[in-house]
């Protein structure tokens, strides 16, 4: 057995196991915990794709930042004995689940017959971005050039998405 | 030798349908969010795996800006989350109906 394809299958079912942990967890708190194994793993993945610095990113925003604001909100909302909501409605798990098996059977269905991978190559091939100085120098000069204007309208967005959040959580609204 | 491109996408979907699972089954705002947090996920798997099988970074430039709507998204979501819990004191969804009333 080829030790990436091992990695690939160790990353995918610890992934998979959390994510599925997320849903059923009782408290808020495990689910968040089981969320932070599944996006670590997701992490691990992108090194296996040779996308180093979104395997970085992963683990410093959503890893690192996301999840911390996850745990915040979970504190804040359970202060005062509130109590957990229901699990499910009796109705919601079957049809939910069955929703989910169709969904996932069309997505396999499609990506097992259709012809997924063809089309047109691009230049970015492993040696072009070797000789850019790795995925990281590749990335930001395209991201500087190519992407500049998405790039400062992300920017101006956080900034727009920052102090939104600064007045939702003004006492009074 | 790596893993075909196919098994990143099974991948990706397996993970996609759990969110979405997620998304209808459970009661709890916060654990709902969650699930989309999952979806956009494996959305970027999927972004990453073509963008390494078509040797283009396109791929790996939109991860980028997804992860930075993603932060958006938490920091707004989550504001208003916690308004709402503390204006309809309760986590449950099927509670929060102002917008019905």
């Amino acid at each position: 057995m080829l030790p990436l394809t091992l990695f690939f299958l160790l990353f995918a079912a610890v992934a998979l196991f959390g994510a599925v942990m997320v849903l059923v967890s009782r408290n808020p708190v495990h689910s968040v915990l089981f969320m932070l194994l599944t996006f670590a793993n997701v992490a691990g993945m992108f090194l296996l794709l040779n996308a180093e610095f979104i395997a970085a990113v992963q683990l410093l925003v959503y890893s690192g930042a996301i999840l911390v604001l996850f745990l915040f909100v979970v504190m804040l909302l359970q202060r005062g004995e509130r109590p957990l909501p229901a699990l499910t409605q009796p109705l919601q798990a079957p049809v939910a689940i069955f929703v989910g098996l169709a969904l996932l059977s069309e997505l396999a269905l499609v990506v097992l017959t259709s012809n997924v991978g063809g089309g047109t190559r691009g230049a970015d091939t492993p040696e072009a971005i070797a000789r850019a100085g790795g995925n990281i120098q590749a990335l930001g000069s395209q991201l500087y050039t190519t992407w500049l204007l998405p790039f400062e309208i992300a920017s101006v967005l956080l900034l727009v998405a920052a102090v939104g959040a600064i007045y939702l959580a003004k006492e009074d609204i | 030798m790596t893993p075909p491109l196919e098994w990143y996408l099974i991948f990706s979907a397996a993970l996609f349908t759990i969110g979405l699972v997620g998304v209808l089954v459970r009661r709890h705002v916060l654990i709902i969010f969650m699930s989309v947090e999952l979806m956009l996920n494996a959305c970027n798997v999927a972004l990453v795996a073509f963008g390494r099988h078509l040797d283009t970074l396109t791929g790996q430039n939109f991860v980028v800006f997804v992860i930075t709507v993603a932060a958006a998204e938490a920091a707004v979501g989550l504001g208003i989350i916690l308004s709402l819990a503390h204006h309809k004191d309760t986590v449950d969804v099927g509670e929060m109906d102002i917008l019905k009333q």
